[in-house]
């Protein structure tokens, strides 16, 4: 089974209809794990019991940049070798990626407000991560601003690779200016320096957090195979009409 | 390199000739900057110290409005598709084409800035401080609008979603030119700022065209 054949969209139907009971089944297992391990973790001794925002904060925040990359390696799809299902990809991981970097917005605003003593800082951490979050809705925008679908994608396609730069922008914010944000403790030069009793739940999260955006993803991918079948299939009920 | 040349020269003449539209960026920069006293209050020391965001902001705007244009018109009367299927390579007719808008929409801002600083209560170093960093930054504004006047004419659609796929891709731009002008002003280091927006508008050059190019190819038919 290589990626070529799932190109197929009517077997990659069949085959994520047998998968994705047991992916939602497990990433369930795991957030209900994520979630006792992170409620049990003890307390920071600086930030008391709200560093437990971290464990949704920071696979969110993970999530939203994986998502972009996950959608620039679709955009490499459509433009060089055509995948028929690249573009689908592409179009359903939008509106997910969007949704996790709101929340990752959000719970750091929240975060931010007993830590900070502010929700909201003009940083460079939390601009950049702003600027992907509007190109987020921009894709979105130009997704539903054209009708044809394959036209849509390569358009996408161009913006995706294009916005793909503010990724190491991100990434790598905290350490190119001095930021309110703390610098990278997890995925670093010589190791995380995240005791173990918050790493491991943190971890466990990530995963969880990864195993549900799958699930979606493959679950927004069918719906929109199914969307463009009964488009087809209106369009050509459409033609026959006297 | 003679075909580049003569794609600028046509470009530009056609640009501000009757009927090219680019010397209305310069207007509509103007009025943004007379609109801003009505908004803010004539308050002279306010002026000065908002100066260089409401100056850069105003250029922003203005290299904005008239990017629907970098392509539109080529689109329609047909010479956009001879230039894709010409022997110039796209990327580079893209470049040049980037060049000519820039010449005739960017560079007049640039030169507008001196007179619209008089109106701001900024005093001479200011003034060419933020003319500096204009001069550097608004090349950066078109080469990267360019993409999104590329997607807009593939899709048919201008105006709000070119506003909306592009201005996200500026704040950076935004960023360095105003840190930069304030360094100037406020006698903070000035090279730090500025030479990041010079390495944007040299990522810019680069990144510009081939997106340009990318979306014009696969996007026409």
């Amino acid at each position: 089974m290589t990626l070529l054949d799932l190109a197929n969209p009517t077997r990659f139907l069949t085959l994520t209809s047998r998968l994705l009971p047991w992916l939602a089944g497990l990433t369930f297992v795991l957030l209900l794990i994520g979630l006792y391990q992170s409620a049990m973790a003890p307390d920071d001794y600086q930030q008391g019991a709200t560093v437990k925002i971290m464990f949704i904060h920071v696979p969110n925040a993970w999530l939203s940049m994986f998502v972009w990359g996950v959608m620039s390696l679709a955009a490499l799809g459509t433009l060089v070798w055509r995948h028929p299902l690249a573009d689908v990809a592409a179009k359903a991981a939008a509106p997910i990626g969007a949704c996790f970097t709101f929340l990752a917005l959000a719970t750091g605003s929240l975060w931010g407000r007993p830590m900070w003593g502010t929700y909201w800082e003009w940083d460079a951490r939390l601009t950049s991560v702003l600027i992907l979050f509007l190109m987020y809705l921009g894709l979105i925008a130009l997704w539903r601003a054209v009708e044809d679908p394959s036209r849509a994608a390569r358009a996408a396609a161009v913006l995706t690779l294009v916005g793909a730069i503010n990724l190491p922008i991100i990434k790598f914010s905290v350490d190119w200016w001095n930021t309110l944000h703390q610098p990278a403790s997890v995925l670093r030069l010589g190791g995380p320096t995240l005791d173990r009793a918050f790493l491991i739940p943190l971890l466990i999260m990530a995963l969880a957090f990864s195993l549900l955006f799958l699930t979606l993803h493959l679950a927004a991918m069918r719906n929109e195979i199914l969307r463009r079948r009964v488009r087809a299939l209106q369009l050509k009920q459409a033609s026959q009409l006297p | 390199m003679t075909a580049l040349a003569a794609l600028v020269r046509r470009d530009v003449k056609i640009a501000l000739r009757v009927g090219g539209g680019a010397l209305i960026g310069v207007l509509f920069f103007l009025t943004v900057v007379v609109l801003m006293p009505f908004a803010l209050g004539p308050d002279l020391a306010l002026l000065t110290r908002l100066g260089p965001a409401i100056l850069w902001l105003g250029a922003l705007l203005a290299s904005l409005l008239t990017l629907d244009r970098l392509f539109m018109a080529d689109h329609e009367d047909g010479s956009l598709d001879l230039i894709v299927m010409g022997r110039v390579p796209l990327e580079l007719a893209c470049a040049a084409k980037a060049l000519a808008h820039w010449l005739a929409a960017g560079l007049p801002l640039v030169i507008a800035t001196p007179a619209l600083g008089l109106l701001l209560n900024l005093d001479a170093t200011s003034t060419s401080a933020i003319g500096l960093t204009l001069l550097v930054g608004t090349p950066a504004l078109t080469f990267t609008g360019m993409i999104g006047a590329a997607l807009a004419v593939t899709l048919h659609r201008g105006g709000l979603l070119l506003a909306v796929l592009v201005l996200p891709l500026s704040i950076p731009v935004l960023i360095f030119g105003v840190a930069a002008s304030e360094a100037a002003i406020g006698g903070f280091s000035f090279g730090a700022p500025f030479t990041i927006l010079c390495a944007l508008s040299l990522i810019s050059f680069v990144i510009g065209p081939f997106a340009a190019a990318a979306s014009l190819r696969h996007g026409l038919d």
